[in-house]
């Protein structure tokens, strides 16, 4: 089903929660809304449910208004943060109540029971309750109801925040799998750009009740259309360098001048940003060099995120593999100036990196 | 700061038989003065209890807990000198920030004038000096975070701080802030931080030494860096690394290796028979399908996570992943690739332990 | 479309129409039955004059209104100030889990399944010289008790009756919110090397404010309309000591049908508890709202 916000906004007293935005899900992917605690992604999902009505705008289904619908009459299914499933129902008639409300013969919904339960791999608690299982456990039956009623819109706020980090992965992979064969549009709130990114699909990015970009994840991520989403969409933060503009190019506050082609128009003061894993110890092609006082270094196996102390503030490096950097040394930090975006300093991006030029 | 030492063993029944009547099962560690360590593990699988046994909130069914050669195991927190931050925010909601901070110092008895003092240098140190006059209750769910934290620093004679969770209710930009923070007192005061956590990132970016646990037993204790590039369990390699370790069943004959179906050779010491094999995603090769030790893959699915991609290779059922940066050349859904399964970052193991 | 939010379903009120049906019928209608009288002089039932506020100003002028009035606060405040504290203290003495907490609640709570007039009549006899045994162990240790006669054990009686009915209804609303604060703030304040009272102070008593300010609340409107318990137990005497305010709405109204007066005072009775319950209860969140405030811009 295609789902369309037209032009919503939602005002509380005088407290704005949505600032007007226009949204149209994609169809068969998973779009992802990805923002910080109160950007606004419950409101926006409770919109679409049909569980608030905005102060502003229709909600379009398949073309038709559906805004003044009530929620039982739309035909939504939604996954909460909570685990919440009926308490005193077993795992099996849990996850058969849509079926059962729906009016399904008792033998297809012991088939479809059982075949869900497989397929989230919990087949073996059918006739347990919910309060007998662990968290992840629960969260499965309430997703395997969610699937049972294989609803034309699934919302997921935040479903797997609270399990432990591998079972969050796992969990994701199996979603991901269980969406790709389903036709419905799916929604999940998120806070965590990783997330948004192992999930793939579409990303709407938000920060505090805007809309800020909705595209393609990966595109979202490489081409962030304003420094507000380059912030919200980076994990770690991104870095961010004044620079001004020079007669070869630009101008870092330290001294350090770059080449740099500079397109016509742009302003005089800008913000160079770079992600963290653009800034790495030894030069490449295109890049600046900054001498750098080592602060803190975090070992995670796979990354080593390196907090540096440069003159042009302080700097977060990630580089792959295990790096042991002692605290207090006095290093040098290159800057991927080929990864580099330059943003106004009022927030849209000016520049894309030359790296994406040749286009990915 | 205090040198703490574990020889116990916790059951919440009165006569445990077998492992499942054990939420600890029996073990000894041993936490350097002034080291930060993590606790990390799967709900469910005792950090928090050992968390509690070290504080003195729980008292161990069996063995001793010992501070600096003395047997604490009876003594109360207050007793141990320790100090704790919750999974959530816990201050005192009427008073100000700096009341907070001086709370445990009050009920010390210090004198008004060392009170200040000490609350002053935390507060610097924590960057909470400006917003000292402020109703802890206004504050943000970090920088509340950032109160508890201080509450237990300000003691100036705190044997350990322990931390549960306690980046749970932080969002994840605010995460790094505070996790830096940690780290940078830890540098700065030296004490005994111990830290419980289930995920992977924080445990290793914050601790000198990780006790990893699964169902009640400490399963490998170590450095981040050997945790993660020589994981004594696989339960180990499964669990630290995102994604975890891929593993293979393979067997064994002389000098040659049958995985998959497909018979490689190798140059270690390996024991004969059926073994695990087990590579990293980081550390698995992709080379051309026809190269000599490599074993043919379909690649079924490739996916750009900003920094890195994640290419799943398929052959049969099983499905390895690999991880590679964007600098390489990174092949397309469908194409047919050769995957390098040993290497030097290739562990072995057997019955779930490590052997080679 | 902009403009306000249309409801989303009407039958919902259909199903509402009963309810007012019946509370129109029970409450709406004899309250504006009341309005009416209040500006009406009720000479006989055939002949009634309208007076205006005639009667609002008659009765607001009443010496023996006043009075009652008076009594009836210190009354009140009387009974919250020694309710609420020893509910809280009883709720922090009764233990949390298992058959012992069971138990200790059901006795606990058994003063309040006691019907009013009852309670009356149980107090009335218990003070008694003769066949009560207060009545009886006061006067052989010597102490001159009659609350028929002294106005001042009259006075305490009728307040030791109430605490020993109602304090329990506090002492239930405090427990229930002493068992919603997470165990972590114990254990971070035993941590702290706090003391029993600044744990009292500093985390349970912040914690309770939702729970009491409905305690509160409930003491005060019930106290402040308390009618049957001192009714039966003194009668309002000795001479009108005890007389609160509803009884002497009632003698007026019933006892001397004076209709008009009466029902102007009743009005007047239920703006004055309404007036000092809204006073009251705003107050109270005004305490709470300077964290929320706070918290909002934080």
């Amino acid at each position: 089903m295609q789902l369309e916000l037209e032009e919503i906004e939602q005002r509380v007293g005088s407290d704005v929660h949505l600032y007007r935005q226009s949204l149209k899900l994609t169809p068969g992917v998973i779009n992802v809304i990805l923002g910080a605690t109160k950007a606004g992604k419950t409101s926006l999902m409770r919109i679409m449910a049909g569980l608030d009505q905005p102060s502003h705008g229709r909600v379009l289904v398949d073309g038709r208004d559906v805004t003044n619908m009530p929620v039982r009459e739309r035909n939504v299914a939604m996954v909460y943060q909570q685990f919440i499933n009926y308490p005193a129902m077993t795992v099996a008639e849990n996850i058969g109540s849509p079926l059962r409300l729906r009016g399904e013969p008792p033998a297809r919904i012991q088939a479809k029971v059982r075949e869900l339960a497989e397929r989230l791999h919990i087949e073996m608690f059918l006739e347990r309750l919910p309060a007998e299982l662990s968290g992840g456990q629960q969260q499965r039956v309430a997703l395997a109801r969610a699937l049972a009623k294989d609803a034309p819109l699934m919302l997921f706020d935040e479903p797997l925040v609270n399990l432990d980090y591998k079972l969050r992965e796992e969990l994701r992979e199996e979603l991901t799998l269980l969406f790709a064969s389903s036709g419905s549009t799916v929604l999940y709130a998120t806070t965590e750009p990783g997330e948004a990114l192992m999930l793939g699909g579409y990303t709407a990015v938000m920060d505090a009740g805007e809309l800020l970009q909705y595209g393609p994840a990966a595109d979202v991520f490489h081409r962030p259309s304003s420094l507000r989403v380059a912030r919200a969409f980076s994990d770690p933060p991104m870095n961010l360098i004044e620079v001004t503009q020079s007669s070869e190019g630009l101008r870092f506050g330290s001294g350090v001048t770059v080449e740099w082609e500079l397109a016509e128009g742009l302003p005089e003061r800008m913000l160079l940003g770079v992600r963290a894993n653009a800034v790495a110890l030894q030069p490449t092609q295109r890049s600046a060099a900054l001498d750098a006082h080592v602060e803190l270094a975090e070992i995670s196996g796979s990354d080593s995120f390196l907090h540096v102390e440069t003159a042009v503030g302080d700097l977060v490096a990630q580089l792959a593999g295990v790096h042991n950097v002692e605290i207090g040394s006095a290093i040098q930090v290159h800057i991927d100036l080929a990864q580099a975006y330059l943003f106004d300093s009022a927030g849209p991006l000016l520049q894309m990196p030359i790296a994406l030029k040749g286009g990915r | 700061m205090a040198l703490i030492e574990l020889d116990l063993a916790h059951a919440y029944g009165a006569n445990p038989q077998k492992d499942e009547d054990y939420a600890l099962l029996p073990m000894q560690l041993r936490f350097e003065d002034g080291g930060a360590y993590a606790l990390l593990g799967p709900s469910g699988c005792g950090k928090s209890t050992m968390l509690n046994i070290i504080s003195g909130l729980l008292a161990p069914s069996h063995g001793t807990v010992r501070f600096d050669g003395i047997d604490v195991s009876a003594h109360s927190p207050q007793q141990r000198n320790i100090a704790q931050v919750f999974q959530f925010p816990v201050i005192y909601d009427t008073m100000t920030v700096e009341q907070n901070l001086a709370f445990p110092l009050k009920n010390r008895g210090l004198s008004p004038e060392r009170i200040r003092q000490r609350v002053g240098e935390v507060a610097e140190m924590l960057e909470i000096s400006h917003e000292m006059n402020r109703r802890a209750a206004g504050l943000s769910a970090d920088q509340k975070q950032i109160i508890s934290l201080g509450r237990g620093l300000v003691r100036p004679d705190v044997s350990a701080v322990l931390f549960d969770e306690p980046l749970t209710v932080i969002d994840p930009h605010l995460k790094w802030k505070l996790r830096r923070k940690l780290k940078q007192i830890h540098h700065e005061l030296r004490l005994t931080l111990i830290y419980v956590t289930h995920d992977q990132i924080e445990a290793l970016t914050f601790a000198d030494e990780v006790v990893v646990m699964s169902r009640g037993r400490a399963v490998q204790v170590g450095r981040p860096e050997d945790l993660f590039e020589r994981p004594a369990h696989t339960f180990v390699g499964h669990f630290i690394g995102s994604p975890g370790m891929n593993f293979l069943a393979a067997s064994v004959d002389g000098s040659s290796l049958k995985v998959l179906d497909v018979v490689l050779t190798h140059d270690r010491n390996l024991p004969q028979g059926d073994l695990m094999l087990g590579i990293r995603p980081e550390y698995l090769e992709i080379v051309p399908p026809q190269t000599p030790e490599s074993v043919a893959f379909e690649v079924a699915r490739v996916q750009d996570i900003g920094t890195y991609f994640l290419v799943a290779c398929r052959r049969g059922d099983v499905t390895l992943k690999v991880r590679m940066g964007p600098e390489m050349i990174i092949p397309t859904a469908g194409q047919t690739v050769g995957l390098r399964l040993i290497s030097g970052r290739t562990c072995f193991y057997r019955n779930e332990e490590l052997v080679l | 479309m902009s403009g306000p939010i249309k409801p989303v379903n009407q039958k919902a009120w259909w199903l509402v129409l009963p309810v007012i049906l019946c509370v129109a019928f029970s409450a709406i209608i004899p309250l504006m039955t009341v309005v009416n009288y209040s500006v009406q002089d009720i000479i006989s039932p055939e002949r009634r004059v309208f007076v205006g506020v005639e009667w609002f100003m008659e009765v607001l002028r009443d010496e023996d209104l006043h009075e009652a009035l008076f009594r009836q606060i210190q009354y009140s405040l009387s009974v919250l100030l020694i309710e609420v504290p020893l509910g809280i203290t009883l709720a922090l003495c009764m233990p949390a889990h298992g058959w012992k907490s069971s138990a200790v609640l059901v006795v606990v709570a058994l003063s309040l399944l006691i019907p009013w007039n009852v309670v009356g009549t149980i107090w009335q006899i218990f003070g008694r010289a003769d066949i009560g045994l207060l009545g009886y162990t006061l006067e052989r240790m010597g102490v001159e008790y009659s609350y028929t006669g002294n106005a001042t054990h009259a006075w305490i009686t009728v307040l030791v009756m109430d605490v020993w009915h109602w304090t329990p209804l506090v002492a239930l609303l405090a427990f229930a919110g002493l068992r919603s604060i997470p165990d972590a703030y114990y254990q971070a304040a035993q941590i702290d090397g706090a003391s029993r009272i600044a744990v009292f102070r500093y985390i349970q008593l912040p914690k309770l404010r939702g729970v009491l300010v409905i305690a509160v609340l409930l003491r005060f409107m019930d106290s402040f309309m308390i009618y049957t318990e001192p009714f039966v137990l003194t009668g309002g005497g000795p001479g009108n000591a005890t007389t609160f305010l509803s009884q002497y709405l009632t003698q007026k109204a019933v006892g001397q049908f004076d209709l008009g007066p009466a029902a102007a005072f009743s009005l007047i009775y239920f703006l004055i508890i309404l007036l000092f319950s809204f006073v009251l209860y705003n107050w109270m969140q005004s305490v709470g709202t300077a964290d929320a405030q706070e918290k909002s811009h934080g």
